[in-house]
C-alpha cells in the first residue's frame, strides 16, 4: 500500500462527509505545532512520495528550529490562501488558482524568476536547484508519518 | 549513491574530496569504514593528542534514507585509554553529512589558533574561533546558530572548556542534547584547536527504485511505531531503568558499594517524567522521540525569580551522577548533568571519577589538602559541582589527576580495587552479573553497548545460562553490532532492523548483500578493530577487573573471579586467540 492511500484513508475516516453543494477543498493545517518533536518524518514523506527521493530540499513542508533544539519548532506549510500572493506575483502565469481553490503549477511556463518565493510572507515556497518552486499540494500524505498528530487536513470553502 | 570522503587538514588549512567506492563496498560505511580509515591514518604509537592523530566521522548507506538510522560514528585514538576511540551520536549529524554529500570526514593536523569548521555542501571553510574559545558548549551552539546557514537541516557539534583543557574524557556535544560522549573525542578536538564543526547540505539521496524504497520504508516505519519494540524509549525513556535495576539489584550505588539505592524512587524515571519532563525530541528521521528534556527551575531570589534550564536526561547520567554518588534528588542530578553539559565532560566518566574520589576521601587516601577544602561526600551536590569545575581548571595535581580518568588517578592515589574502569574506560550503570563485566572488558570500545552484557545477565536472571552460553551471546552481539553500526542505526531500534530487514533496506538503495555477507562483515570489522587495539598495546589477558565487582552482590548474586576468568578463557578460545 502506498502512503498516499494510508493518508487518504485516515482522512476519509476523520473528515466530515461531503454532502452540501458549496464547493470545498482540502487544506493541510498545522493544528498542533507544539506537539512536534522534530523527527522531520513529514518532510521525508513529502519528498519520498512526490519525488521518490530522500531529501529535505524536495519537501513542500518545512520543519525549522527557532533558537535551536532548545527553542521551538516552526512548521511551515502553504496556507492555501484565498487570494494567493504567489499566483499574483508570477509574471509568467505558471501558478494558477483553479476554481476549486487549488493552486497548480505549470512547470513549462516557469522562468525560475523566484518572485513567488519572495511573495510568500510565511516562506512556504522553496526553490529547487533549477529555481522552480516547491510547494505543498495539500495532499495530506505527510499526515500518516507524523507520530504526534501535528498535522491534519481541513475542509475549507473553495 | 554518494561514496565520498572529505579530508580536512587543519595545519595546512585545506580540504579535498576523494571518491572511495572500494572502501565503502568492502567496509559498508559507519564503523566499518571508520576503522579502516583509522588504520590508514593512525599508525601504532601515535600520540592521540598530537596533530598526527586523526578524527574520523562516518555514516552508513541507510542514514538519512530510512527511519531510525539516525547516528553518526566518530573513530579516533582515545586519549583516555590510549587505544581504540569509538563513539556514537544521534541528533542531526548523520542527516547533515548525507545531504552535504560526505559519507566520511577525516580531520587531520592542528590549527594555528582556535578555529571551527563550516561545511555547506561542497564548500568547506576553516574559520576563526578565538572569540568563542573558553565559552561553554551551550552558548557556543547559540552563537554558531546565528552565524551559520541551514536552519532545520544542519548539525552543530562543539566542545566545552573540558575539551579545550584536554580532559581525557571530554565529550563533543551534538545539536545541544546528544553527544559523542565516550573515550575523549572532546580532548582530541581541543588538541587540534578545533572548537566546533557546523555542517549542512542541500543534496538529496538518489534512490534506484522509488516504489521499492517506499514499500521498505513503510514496513520499517510501521515496525518502529506500531509494535512494542521501542515502547520503553517512547514513554519514560531509558530512565525507566532506575527503578527496574534497583529492584533487580543491578543499580550501581555509591561507587558500586551497593547495587540498590534506598533513595532510587526520588531519582526514578517516573519522578522525572511526572515532575520535570516538559518535552521530548527526536533525532532527525526517528518517530520515537526518546530524547527527554527536563526543566530545572531554581529560585535566585526570595521574590519568585527563577533561572530556567532545559536539560536532557537519560538512564546513564542519572546512574553516574545520581545513584553512583548517592544523590537523592532529581534536582541535584539535573544540576550535575547541567554542569557536565556546560563543561563538555562525559557524564559517565565524570560520575565514576567523582565516585572513586568520594570513597578515597572517605578512606583518607586523599585529604582536604588535595581537594582544596571541598568535602567530597555522598549526596553533596554543591561539592560535586565545585569539583567538576576544578577538574577542568586543574588548580592542583589532584584535580589534574582526576582529569586523566579513574585509572590514572587511582594509580597515583591508591584505591585501585574500587576504581571502576574496564579497559581503561569508566564503567556504565550496570552491576547485573558476569556478562556485563566480561562484555565491557572484551568489547572493542569497552562500552556496555558493544555487546550488551547487561542484557544477557538480565536474560540469565529469568532463564539460567551457563558461562559458555553467555560468551556465545557476547560474541554474537559483538559481531552483529559491527554490521548495524556500519549502517549507523540507533541501537534502541536494533529490534526493527532484523537481518532480513537490513538486507531489504540495503537492497532498496542498490546494495545487494546476503546473510552470509553480513556475518562475514561483522566478524571482519571486529577483527580489524582488535588489530588496531593490539597495535596500541591492548592485551585482554592483562586487563584488570576492579575487585569491587566481586564484593558487591549483583542481579545474578555474587560474581566470582573464577566465573569471569572462565568466561574470558572461553571467549579467547572461541575467538581463536
Amino acid at each position: 500500500m502506498a502512503e498516499s492511500q494510508i493518508a487518504g484513508t485516515a482522512v476519509a475516516a476523520a473528515g466530515p462527509a461531503k454532502e452540501q453543494t458549496p464547493r470545498k477543498r482540502r487544506r493541510l493545517k498545522v493544528s498542533h505545532p507544539e506537539r512536534c518533536i522534530g523527527c522531520l518524518g513529514c518532510m521525508f514523506a513529502c519528498s519520498r512520495i512526490h519525488s521518490g527521493t530522500a531529501s529535505l530540499q524536495d519537501s513542500g513542508i518545512k520543519v525549522l528550529t527557532r533558537g535551536g533544539l532548545e527553542g521551538d519548532f516552526v512548521v511551515v506549510v502553504c496556507r492555501g490562501c484565498e487570494d494567493p500572493p504567489c499566483v499574483r506575483a508570477c509574471p509568467a502565469g505558471a501558478l494558477e488558482r483553479r476554481e476549486d481553490g487549488n493552486v497548480i503549477f505549470h512547470k513549462e511556463k516557469c522562468t525560475s524568476c523566484g518572485k513567488c518565493q519572495e511573495a510568500c510572507l510565511i516562506g512556504a515556497i522553496t526553490l529547487d536547484k533549477e529555481g522552480k518552486p516547491i510547494k505543498c499540494m495539500h495532499c495530506g500524505a505527510c499526515i500518516a508519518f507524523c507520530p504526534h498528530g501535528v498535522l491534519e487536513l481541513e475542509e475549507v470553502p473553495a | 549513491m554518494l561514496r565520498k570522503v572529505l579530508y580536512i587538514d587543519l595545519s595546512r588549512n585545506e580540504s579535498w574530496v576523494e571518491e572511495k567506492q572500494d572502501l565503502f563496498a568492502e567496509w559498508m560505511g559507519g564503523t566499518g569504514a571508520g576503522i579502516k580509515l583509522l588504520r590508514e591514518e593512525c599508525p601504532p604509537g601515535t600520540d592521540p593528542l598530537s596533530p598526527q592523530a586523526p578524527i574520523i566521522f562516518s555514516i552508513g548507506p541507510l542514514n538519512g534514507i530510512f527511519p531510525v538510522a539516525t547516528k553518526a560514528v566518530a573513530t579516533f585514538k582515545s586519549p583516555l585509554n590510549g587505544e581504540l576511540g569509538e563513539s556514537y551520536a544521534g541528533g542531526r549529524l548523520h542527516l547533515a553529512m548525507r545531504f552535504a554529500g560526505h559519507e566520511a570526514i577525516v580531520i587531520r593536523g592542528k590549527a594555528e589558533r582556535p578555529c571551527y569548521i563550516s561545511i555547506n555542501d561542497a564548500e568547506v571553510k576553516i574559520k576563526d574561533a578565538t572569540s568563542i574559545w573558553g565559552i561553554d558548549a551551550q552558548t557556543t551552539g547559540m552563537i554558531l546558530r546565528e552565524r551559520e546557514p541551514g536552519v532545520g537541516r544542519r548539525s552543530i557539534i562543539r566542545i566545552g572548556p573540558g575539551g579545550e583543557k584536554l580532559i581525557r574524557y571530554a565529550n563533543v556535544i551534538v545539536d545541544t542534547y546528544r553527544h559523542f560522549g565516550r573515550l575523549g573525542l572532546g580532548a582530541v578536538f581541543g588538541s587540534k584547536n578545533l572548537k566546533a564543526m557546523a555542517i549542512s547540505g542541500t543534496e538529496h539521496a538518489e534512490i534506484p527504485d522509488a516504489k521499492r524504497y517506499r514499500e521498505v520504508y513503510n514496513k520499517l516505519y510501521r515496525t518502529a511505531v506500531q509494535t512494542d519494540i521501542m515502547e520503553k524509549y517512547h514513554d519514560l525513556g531509558t530512565s525507566v531503568n532506575i527503578n527496574v535495576l534497583n529492584w533487580l539489584k543491578g543499580l550501581p550505588t555509591k561507587n558500586f558499594q551497593a547495587s540498590s539505592f534506598s533513595e532510587a524512587e526520588k531519582i526514578s524515571g517516573e519522578i522525572f517524567a511526572e515532575q520535570y519532563l516538559f518535552r521530548r525530541l527526536s533525532c532527525a528521521g526517528c518517530p520515537i522521540g526518546c530524547v527527554h528534556i527536563a526543566t530545572l527551575k531554581t529560585a535566585f531570589s526570595p521574590h519568585h525569580e527563577f533561572e530556567i534550564r532545559k536539560i536532557s536526561y537519560d538512564y546513564e547520567p542519572i546512574y553516574s551522577l545520581g545513584s553512583n554518588l548517592g544523590v537523592a534528588s532529581a534536582d541535584g542530578v539535573l544540576q550535575l548533568i547541567n554542569a557536565v553539559e556546560g563543561l563538555g565532560l562525559d557524564a559517565m566518566s565524570a560520575g565514576v571519577v567523582l565516585g572513586w574520589a568520594t570513597e578515597a576521601y572517605e578512606r583518607d587516601l586523599i585529604t582536604p589538602q588535595e581537594t582544596l577544602g571541598i568535602p567530597l561526600q555522598w549526596n553533596n551536590v554543591k561539592s560535586y559541582l565545585k569539583a567538576l569545575e576544578n577538574i577542568v581548571k586543574a588548580p592542583n595535581e589532584f584535580y589534574a589527576a582526576l582529569g586523566n580518568g579513574v585509572d590514572f588517578a587511582s594509580r597515583r592515589y591508591g584505591g585501585r580495587e574500587f576504581a571502576m574502569a574496564l579497559g581503561g574506560n569508566e564503567v556504565s550503570g550496570y552491576h547485573t552479573g558476569p556478562a556485563s563485566i566480561v562484555g565491557q572488558l572484551v568489547g572493542v570500545r569497552h562500552s556496555h553497548l558493544d555487546n550488551a552484557g547487561y542484557s544477557i545477565d538480565q536474560k540469565a536472571a529469568k532463564k539460567q545460562m551457563d558461562p559458555e552460553q553467555m560468551v556465545d551471546e557476547i560474541i554474537k552481539e559483538d559481531n552483529s553490532r559491527g554490521v548495524f553500526n556500519s549502517l549507523v542505526g540507533c541501537l534502541f531500534a536494533r529490534g526493527v532492523y532484523t537481518e532480513e530487514n537490513i538486507i531489504e533496506a540495503l537492497g532498496a538503495v542498490g546494495i545487494e548483500r546476503s546473510k552470509d555477507d553480513l556475518q562475514i562483515l561483522g566478524k571482519k570489522i571486529f577483527e580489524e578493530k582488535y588489530r588496531f587495539k593490539a597495535g596500541e598495546g591492548f592485551d585482554l589477558s592483562a586487563a584488570r577487573v576492579p575487585n569491587r565487582f566481586y564484593e558487591t552482590i549483583s542481579t545474578l548474586g555474587k560474581v566470582s573471579p573464577e566465573t569471569v576468568k572462565e568466561m574470558l578463557s572461553l571467549y579467547k578460545s572461541k575467538r581463536g586467540w
